[in-house]
């Protein structure tokens, strides 16, 4: 008979890089970082969906309103997987939600800069979405097997999000000198937040080391950064645009694009609250929640009268 | 990376409790579809609705947008009943080879069997 | 200015189901980040997109049949309100779930009618289109009744306000089984469908979900109309001025 701790039995599925399962023994800051980590990545997704849908009326085209409709949605259903993942580790919905409402958690800061023209819903979908993938697909081999299902559904309907926006970007760029103008100007808002989106340097991330231990992380912000990076400059002159980055250079040695430093106060800031839009896309979200709730009451009180309620506490 | 958003220098995160919090939303379902006529209904998720009926519609509005499935079921998440995947519940099995057609040679000039 | 959309008589009814689809995709589009659960996001969104790709598919029908140079987009992006001849219904605005489920509730239970009969047309275009379409609607009169059941027979506070939205929309429900001398033409023709005849069946599926959510049907006489004939509410035009903003600041472009 085998007499291995929990402990152990933990260590040695981590170790053979196989995934651990809700119902698995699992060290108490194990689960805490999973849950903080699915969680802000599901408020993400749904706060999302603001800037996106704040050109969903607007969209030139019929095929694009519905492309952009499809995205948004697609957010909300990514929210929901995630939100589902988290789940299984026994937090609810409403309760994570709530720590949203609240600001005890947060959410990816890019979604604190506002859409100001048609061009930014094709740097959203290149860039900010091209950088999700980029950490997507290493997350797809997150050691925490329901985040790691998730991730791999994700990944699947995602790849269509940054070939509409780079799509978007090609036609502004091939159209008239308003168009690329317009193109320009979203890169140059959106190129630094896109960066800004993998997080702190290595050197002054808390979690990482932990993290990447426990193989919740498999890449470190700074290599995510780099991939992204490298893939995504030659896009840009592929467009004939430029990147608003005055000291970025190839390296031939190491064969990577090099950037010049990062506005971390600007990140920073917008971590802690002060982006240009935390308070309204909170509000906004908090709106709908309050907006909501008579729908949500009729619903229960439906399903009470009916006999069809579920007793909730298992 | 983005979804692990870090804690800003000099502030303190706030320390959450999870699992006591009052959940006021629609009890859990999970959710079971089955791709094409021929296959099993497979596990895929979960989603929260106030009775079966927008279950059902809310199964298929979150998980079959690509036309991933002809059919769904849902199930009450408090009503799974799982096992406890405690090494003693499966690994006997792993030690009973002669179940497999592999542990048996027979000669080719035998044929088929 | 022509009040006309186009001179040919099958684009113009063409156009006008375009039209009602349209504008209640743009209605249902504006609500999404909206909705009182995420779940619910999926569902609006599902048949926002459901109706967008039926305006989408029946403009560009339109735009070959009238042949006139004009593209599908064109139809949706470069009319005036005027121009435009959805039903006053479809353009109505919701003060949140409960009108835009009322005004949904409606629409679906005629459109699930409409198609059905579409189904038939002589004109194997929109015979196609027709088809698809009546199984999403089917799916949408679904989901909207549902609605309506538990908003009408949940609290007290839902029944007002599902009662409430049913009140202040039911006068634009007759416009939908008015027909005209296009609908009639359309009709004798094979292709389209005289909506006064879906008006009993409409009625026993509104009966029916409106009692079942303990609902009393509107008495509300009063009818309005104009709709088909470019004559709106105050409200469309405001949609059309943020829905065609792009293509009009920037005439001409591709997107």
């Amino acid at each position: 008979m085998d007499a291995r701790t929990e402990e152990e039995r933990f260590n040695a599925i981590i170790d053979d890089d196989e995934k651990i399962e809700p119902r698995d023994w699992m060290p108490e800051a194990y689960r805490k970082t999973v849950i903080r980590q699915m969680a802000q990545h599901a408020h993400s997704e749904v706060i999302g969906m603001q800037p996106e849908a704040n050109w969903i009326a607007r969209a030139p085209t019929l095929l694009r309103k519905a492309i952009l409709i499809a995205k948004v949605q697609d957010e909300a259903g990514h929210g929901l997987y995630l939100y589902s993942a988290t789940e299984t580790l026994g937090v609810s919905r409403g309760e994570l939600q709530e720590l949203l409402h609240t600001g005890k958690q947060k959410y990816s800061s890019i979604f604190n800069y506002p859409t100001l023209s048609w061009a930014d819903i094709g740097a959203i979908g290149w860039l900010v979405d091209g950088a999700a993938i980029v950490n997507q697909i290493v997350l797809q081999g997150t050691s925490y097997g329901p985040y790691a299902r998730a991730m791999v559904k994700i990944c699947k309907e995602e790849s269509f999000h940054a070939r509409q926006g780079y799509s978007i970007m090609m036609t502004l760029a091939d159209g008239s000198d308003s168009q690329k103008a317009m193109c320009q100007d979203a890169i140059d808002r959106w190129w630094w937040p896109s960066l800004m989106m993998f997080g702190p340097h290595d050197s002054e991330s808390a979690h990482t080391a932990e993290s990447m231990s426990w193989k919740i992380k498999r890449k470190t912000n700074d290599e995510l950064r780099q991939m992204f990076v490298d893939q995504t400059v030659p896009q840009a002159r592929y467009l004939g645009m430029t990147i608003p980055d005055p000291d970025l250079e190839f390296d031939e040695e190491s064969g990577h694009w090099k950037i010049g430093e990062i506005d971390w106060e600007e990140f920073w800031s917008t971590i802690r609250g002060d982006g240009r839009l935390n308070r309204e896309r909170i509000a906004h979200k908090v709106k709908a929640w309050e907006d909501g709730a008579w729908v949500r009451e009729a619903a229960t009180a439906y399903a009470v009268k009916h006999g069809m309620k579920l007793d909730k506490s298992a | 990376m983005s979804y692990d958003v870090p804690v800003a220098p000099g502030d303190t995160p706030a320390e959450v409790q999870f699992g006591g919090g009052v959940d006021h939303g629609f009890p859990l379902w999970e959710v079971f579809v089955r791709a094409k006529r021929g296959l099993s209904h497979t596990h895929v998720g979960s989603i929260h609705a106030s009775d079966a009926e927008t279950a059902i519609q809310n199964a298929r509005d979150g998980y079959t947008r690509r036309a991933e499935g002809v059919s769904v079921w849902v199930v009450p998440s408090k009503e799974i009943v799982a096992s406890d995947d405690a090494e003693s519940m499966f690994e006997p099995f792993e030690h009973k080879p002669y179940r497999h057609p592999t542990f048996y040679d027979i000669p080719k000039e035998v044929g088929q069997l | 200015m022509s009040t006309v959309t186009t001179r040919n008589p099958l684009a113009a009814y063409i156009v006008r189901h375009a039209d009602d689809n349209m504008v209640i995709g743009q209605r249902l589009a504006q609500y999404i980040s909206r909705a009182p659960e995420l779940e619910e996001e999926l569902a609006v969104a599902n048949i926002a997109l459901d109706h967008i790709g039926v305006a989408d598919h029946l403009f560009t029908y339109a735009a070959k049949v009238e042949g006139g140079g004009r593209t599908g987009d064109d139809l949706a992006m470069l009319r005036t309100e005027r121009e435009y001849t959805n039903l006053l219904l479809v353009e109505q605005e919701h003060d949140g779930f409960g009108e835009l489920i009322a005004r949904q509730f409606f629409f679906d239970a005629y459109q699930a009618l409409l198609w059905e009969a579409l189904a038939d047309s002589t004109d194997d275009t929109l015979s196609g289109v027709a088809q698809r379409a009546a199984k999403e609607a089917t799916y949408h009169l679904r989901h909207s009744s549902a609605w309506v059941i538990r908003l009408g027979d949940g609290t007290h506070e839902s029944h007002r306000r599902i009662q409430r939205a049913t009140d202040r929309l039911w006068r634009f429900t007759a416009e939908m089984f008015e027909a005209d001398d296009l609908d009639r033409q359309m009709a004798a023709d094979g292709i389209g469908v005289d909506p006064s005849t879906l008006r009993d069946a409409w009625e026993s599926t509104v009966d029916s979900v409106l009692e079942e959510a303990t609902l009393t049907r509107p008495e509300d006489s009063f009818q309005t109309s104009g709709g088909r004939t470019g004559v709106h509410t105050e409200l469309l035009g405001p949609m059309l001025a943020e829905m065609q903003w792009l293509q009009r600041s920037y005439p001409g472009l591709s997107w």
